[in-house]
């Protein structure tokens, strides 16, 4: 029980990175984002690449999460400067980043033998055995909470909330004297970053990159952003970022329940799908495009 | 100083809907003018407002702005130096975000938007003594995202922001037509002693005669794209609201309707 717990935890919390950043692009931006399906296995490939080429594993967080800004940056670009829908834009490039991937990484790369950040030999001399068990799920939680704390903070910047007003009413930054383009793809950046980074670490904690990794990962974005921000919708104290965070756990549970209950792991995209549209039909977010400015 | 000169302007070029708005249009307004502008509907006033702005783009002449052209100039740009509140009060304000976010917003414009915190706490006071002035009771709601507001509270709102930061344009696109009367009477007031206090050329379309007449130094009125009355200072304020509708009937009957 209490490992499948501990499970339930480690995997909401590597999801929490991917679904901060889809709060970004769905809840602020206003942008639906599917380049998600490409750049969280992105990060995993270039991790998993880094990896065996005995890069640190701490520092690959900060190159997966650079590699995503960046994937993030061309989604923008396509979308702002081409002029292109926002939905197409994403596809566009998570179609692209597919074959990138297999470039970068193949379709297989077993990493278990390797250093990652969760088994490295610095860990291994001060981590005492009894700690063992906790020791991914302890990690995991530094990190989500270090990224939730960043993002909170940028939110508050000025720059943060120029990316606000820009979901929010775009007509009004236009009115700052600021380019609303180049704000949404600082946005993108952002989110895209985000999800490389969770990407990245879900490869480490797996022991191996796979290159579907990444299919259905908007799907499970949007879910722990739809449920997180519903659940504690009354409660205004409760900042989104936590909701999320909360709402991606949440969500995992639900999977692990559904399977608990004899459903083969096979069977998981359909539990994804099924999940996703009970949780849009309780929260009454189906009917995304509200009123704008209303 | 504001020239638009020889400005040529069709929608859907090339089209059977092809359509002339605006065929050699010229228009000069000095700094310091407080300009009315009327027309019916369609008549080109929304779309001159527009053009000023940079929302749409022209098929031909100039923009000047104190001697340097400003026709290619992206949209953003020229929102530096010009202020605008909209008909609909949602488009001058963020609804999600708090009052005291919005004043924020609108206090850093023409600045850098850096990772530096997103409110000056040492102007928050200052954000309270300007939503004072508005005499709604702002000032003791700076934490409630705008959205919650009516219409009036936040044109007032939209009004303050787009006047916050020095400007040299302050553009009006019927500000008062979605609100009702008392509001519309209240926004108005407010609009003129902003103007006056801050001494800024203004440009304000309207359908309501009566603010044309009783407010600014300047009334043009606007018909199919051309101007049809223009009148400034004195000549200005001997018009009445009669004199208008008298040209709006000629007008009318020439079109035969």
């Amino acid at each position: 029980m209490l490992t499948i717990l501990i499970g339930v935890l480690e995997q909401g919390l590597i999801y929490a990175i991917l679904a901060m950043g889809v709060y970004v692009t769905y809840k602020i931006l206003d942008f639906p984002d599917l380049s998600v399906d490409g750049t969280f296995p992105l990060g995993g490939a270039v991790t998993a690449q880094l990896i065996i080429a005995g890069v640190n594993p701490v520092l690959t967080l900060l190159i997966s999460f650079l590699c995503g800004a960046l994937a993030g940056i061309v989604t923008g670009l396509i979308h702002v400067k081409l002029k292109v829908r926002d939905l197409l834009s994403g596809i566009i490039v998570m179609t692209a980043l597919w074959s990138i991937n297999l470039r970068i990484a193949g379709a297989n790369v077993p990493i278990f033998s390797k250093e990652s950040i969760f088994e490295n030999k610095p860990l291994d001399r001060i981590v005492p055995a009894g700690f063992r068990p906790y020791l991914v799920l302890t990690i995991l939680l530094i990190i989500v909470i270090i990224m939730k704390i960043v993002l909170d903070l940028y939110l508050k910047t000025k720059s943060g909330y120029l990316l606000r007003a820009v979901g929010d009413n775009d007509t009004l930054v236009t009115s700052l004297a600021k380019d609303k383009g180049a704000v949404k793809i600082v946005g993108l950046a952002i989110a895209n970053a985000f999800v490389a980074l969770s990407g990245c670490i879900y490869v480490q904690d797996a022991g191996f990159f796979e290159i579907s990794t990444g299919t259905g990962a908007i799907v499970i974005g949007l879910a722990s952003v739809i449920i997180g921000t519903n659940i504690f919708k009354k409660l205004t104290f409760v900042k989104a970022t936590t909701a999320v965070i909360v709402g991606s756990i949440i969500y995992k549970a639900c999977v692990a329940l559904a399977i608990a209950a004899g459903l083969a792991t096979t069977d998981m995209k359909l539990i994804t799908a099924v999940l996703f549209l009970v949780i849009l039909v309780i929260s009454g977010d189906r009917k995304r495009r509200v009123k704008k400015n209303a | 100083m504001l020239e638009l000169e020889r400005i040529h302007k069709y929608y859907n070029p090339g089209t059977v809907n092809e359509m002339c708005l605006f065929e050699d249009f010229n228009l000069t307004i000095r700094d310091g003018e407080f300009v009315s502008v009327v027309g019916s509907n369609g008549s080109g006033k929304t779309s001159m407002l527009n053009i000023i702005c940079g929302s749409i783009p022209i098929d031909r002449g100039s923009i000047t702005v104190n001697g340097e052209d400003i026709t290619n100039m992206p949209e953003y740009k020229r929102q530096r130096r010009i202020g605008r509140v909209y008909q609909n009060p949602a488009m001058g304000t963020c609804p999600t975000m708090t009052i005291l976010e919005n004043m924020s917003l609108a206090d850093n414009k023409g600045g850098s938007f850096n990772l530096l915190p997103g409110t000056d706490k040492k102007r928050i006071d200052s954000y309270r003594e300007t939503l004072r002035m508005l005499n709604l009771g702002l000032e003791d709601k700076l934490d409630i995202p705008v959205g919650s507001l009516s219409g009036g509270q936040r044109q007032a709102m939209a009004l303050l922001m787009a006047t916050m930061t020095p400007i040299e344009f302050l553009i009006l696109d019927e500000h008062t037509a979605a609100l009702d009367p008392k509001t519309a009477e209240l926004i108005m007031e407010l609009t003129d002693r902003v103007v006056k206090e801050k001494k800024l050329t203004t440009i304000m379309v309207t359908h309501n005669l009566r603010y044309a007449v009783e407010y600014g130094d300047r009334l043009i009125m606007m018909h199919q794209g051309g101007i049809v009355l223009d009148k400034a200072k004195t000549e200005k304020e001997r018009i009445r609201i009669e004199d208008i509708l008298d040209k709006f009937n000629e007008i009318s009957i020439e079109c035969g309707n």
